[in-house]
């Protein structure tokens, strides 16, 4: 437990959408992840990997389950305790374009998160620090008297990053942060990212949906469907090894930026769409879904269990 | 292989309250019979205002076609009356948009989207297009389509939203069928889905297609030629060998080398293409991509470059393989391909 920096324990997240219907966006998940390791977590849309991701942080409060960082149990702090933990852990938004206030300018929107910790003395300090923090990020300092609009997709995001890594956190959780940029720019980002957690030693957790960039960037992965992990390994071993039907199908889909048809894995198109989370299926909640599905999965859901050393899967026949 | 779709020397600009974004600025390209043609670019490349100005969808003003002719099947789609042009729209050239979830009308039934070109164009009665769009709807894989005809995008997934676009698309048998980014709004499993979709349909119908996105993988794995975009003009084209195996134009080679291979490892960083496009306001004098290009010459900064023909079918808009340019310019940092 101890050389665990995150752990997340039994973690759900429901929402109450009315007429006594329960959505179960997140629905009893676990795992950790080690100091400077970077998590990925990937998923279709619905799966429930953002929802995670924010109760995680405690942008939604948990309906049940336990989230320890570096030693603080997170999901049991008071609000104001909560305030100040949350200068260990920060995130990153999709949307470069929604998560920068169109009327701050740079360095109020930086500066704020500094104001908040109370991290910087004088309006100077604030100021030299903003500055500093841009340079870092690959900005000019000039930019922090500059609006959002005058930034391009790839430039706002890497205020985004700037303003998350402010606070000197330890672990930050990217919510899907090169999703929303052009291909030439998202291999930028990726590799700041990846140099800003060699220098400052980061944790991460990268929620993503692009399968190929996950692998890049992660050291495991884990794999949800319908609220629930499926899988989680090595990020190089669930690539190899996928041991879930589901992760199967997930994989041979990736597009691959070549005309070289060879190795090449046989294309697995799935059938169907998510089943919705507010009425899953009975059993394994990929049952309805899978080309493998037998009786048992109908009426017995699947532990999540090591399949290989280091390698978790949660189907009956993996 | 008949061209169906020949764009000779469009530009197209956009009067806004900054100036003239000329967003499209002289491009020429073919579309054959039954051939399915990749555009690539990054957003503000040129490439859905391309498409729009194909189907003359651009708002005029602010829009404005300043310059060139859309030769389709014999006629110049520029000079035809609106009038006329609604004759083409959805009956011999089909659109599908990017986002399933705004393209569709909310307060209509899926069904009566359907028979709603099959009546107007092909003048069948209300029960024969209903019998078509049954049809359609089972073509495009959807369940109970005598159920579903009557049910409104809202009871749709995106992905079966975008199965519906589809089958709008080709209700009338178009010629020809532009899909504007169709994927990109939807994830991996169903992409593969319409991808397979489309693919199948192409070889029942030979109906030629234009597929814009800004995904390599996709274009790998449907189309047989690609054009590349970038700052409002092709800067390449070639049969997706070509392309993929032997790309000529700094921009293909940085957009290929900037995707992470998933045999790629941890160590070996990304390739990025370093800065942003240009502003098409103030377009640059010379090459477009003249600012992020790392074997850039004194002449790309001052003279935009002609095209340079590879082979029948590879062209390319790079002073460095112009046949005046030195050998090997350029070629340092390069590796053999």
């Amino acid at each position: 437990m101890s050389d665990n920096f995150v752990e997340v324990q039994g973690l759900r997240k429901f929402f109450n959408v009315g007429n006594n219907r329960i959505l179960k966006a997140v629905n009893d998940i676990s795992f950790s992840i080690k100091q400077g390791e970077t998590l990925g977590l990937v998923g279709e849309s619905g799966c429930g990997k953002s929802t995670a991701g924010r109760t995680i942080i405690r942008l939604y409060e948990p309906t049940a389950g336990s989230v320890t960082v570096d030693g603080v149990e997170v999901t049991k702090l008071s609000k104001s305790k909560m305030k100040a933990q949350r200068r260990n852990m920060q995130m990153i938004f999709q949307d470069p374009f929604a998560s920068l206030n169109p009327r701050m300018t740079i360095l109020d929107i930086i500066g704020e998160a500094l104001d908040i910790h109370g991290l910087a003395g004088s309006r100077a300090e604030r100021k030299r620090r903003v500055e500093e923090l841009l340079e870092l990020v690959g900005l000019n300092a000039e930019h922090a008297s500059r609006f959002p609009h005058e930034f391009s997709g790839g430039q706002r995001q890497r205020i985004g990053i700037t303003r998350a890594l402010a606070v000197e956190p330890k672990f930050i959780i990217c919510d899907e942060p090169i999703s929303a940029l052009d291909v030439s720019i998202q291999a930028q980002v990726i590799n700041l990212l990846m140099d800003l957690q060699k220098k400052m030693d980061l944790t991460y957790l990268f929620v993503a949906h692009d399968l190929s960039m996950v692998k890049y960037m992660s050291d495991r992965v884990a794999v949800m469907y319908l609220g629930k992990i499926v899988e989680i390994a090595k990020s190089e071993d669930l690539y190899a090894n996928p041991q879930h039907p589901y992760t199967t199908a997930l994989l041979s889909a990736i597009p691959v930026p070549d005309i070289e048809d060879e190795g090449r894995k046989e294309r697995i198109v799935l059938q169907g769409d998510l089943p919705s989370p507010i009425n899953p299926p009975s059993g394994c909640p990929f049952r309805t879904r899978c080309p493998a599905a037998t009786e048992r999965c109908a009426q017995e859901a699947p532990e999540l269990r090591e399949t290989r050393p280091g390698h978790l899967a949660a189907c009956h026949y993996a | 292989m008949r061209p169906i779709l020949e764009v000779k020397d469009l530009s197209v600009s956009f009067d806004v309250f900054g100036g003239e974004v000329q967003a499209i600025r002289g491009v020429n390209f073919t579309v054959n019979e039954g051939e399915a043609v990749a555009i690539v670019g990054e957003s503000g490349s040129g490439k859905s205002v391309t498409a729009q100005t194909v189907m003359r969808l651009i708002a005029t003003p602010p829009g404005r076609i300043k310059n060139g002719s859309i030769m389709f099947n014999g006629r110049d789609l520029l000079s035809l009356s609106e009038k006329e042009m609604r004759k083409v729209r959805g009956n011999e050239i089909g659109m599908i948009f990017q986002d399933p979830m705004t393209s569709l009308n909310p307060t209509m039934t899926i069904g009566s989207q359907i028979t709603e070109g099959l009546v107007k164009h092909q003048k069948l009665s209300h029960s024969a297009a209903k019998t078509r769009a049954i049809e359609l709807l089972k073509m495009v894989g959807i369940p109970n389509p005598e159920v579903r005809l009557k049910q409104y995008p809202h009871n749709f997934s995106g992905g079966m939203r975008q199965r519906v676009m589809i089958a709008i698309a080709l209700a009338c048998n178009p010629a020809l069928l532009i899909a504007d980014e169709p994927t990109t709004a939807l994830d991996v499993t169903i992409q593969a889905q319409i991808m397979e979709l489309m693919k199948d349909l192409q070889k029942q119908m030979n109906t030629s297609i234009i597929l814009i996105t800004h995904d390599l993988g996709v274009v790998a794995d449907v189309c047989d030629r690609v054009i590349v975009m970038y700052a409002g003009q092709v800067v390449e084209t070639g049969t997706i060998k070509e392309i993929f195996r032997n790309p000529q134009h700094p921009y293909t080679k940085g957009l290929l080398k900037s995707l992470p291979r998933l045999n790629q490892s941890k160590d070996e960083p990304l390739i990025p293409i370093h800065g942003t496009p240009p502003d098409l306001i103030k377009p640059p004098q010379g090459c477009g991509f003249c600012s992020r290009c790392e074997d850039a010459m004194r002449i790309c900064a001052t003279e935009a470059p002609e095209v340079t023909t590879i082979s029948e079918t590879q062209m390319v808009r790079c002073w460095l393989q112009d046949p005046r340019a030195a050998k090997g310019a350029g070629m340092g940092k390069e590796e053999s391909a």
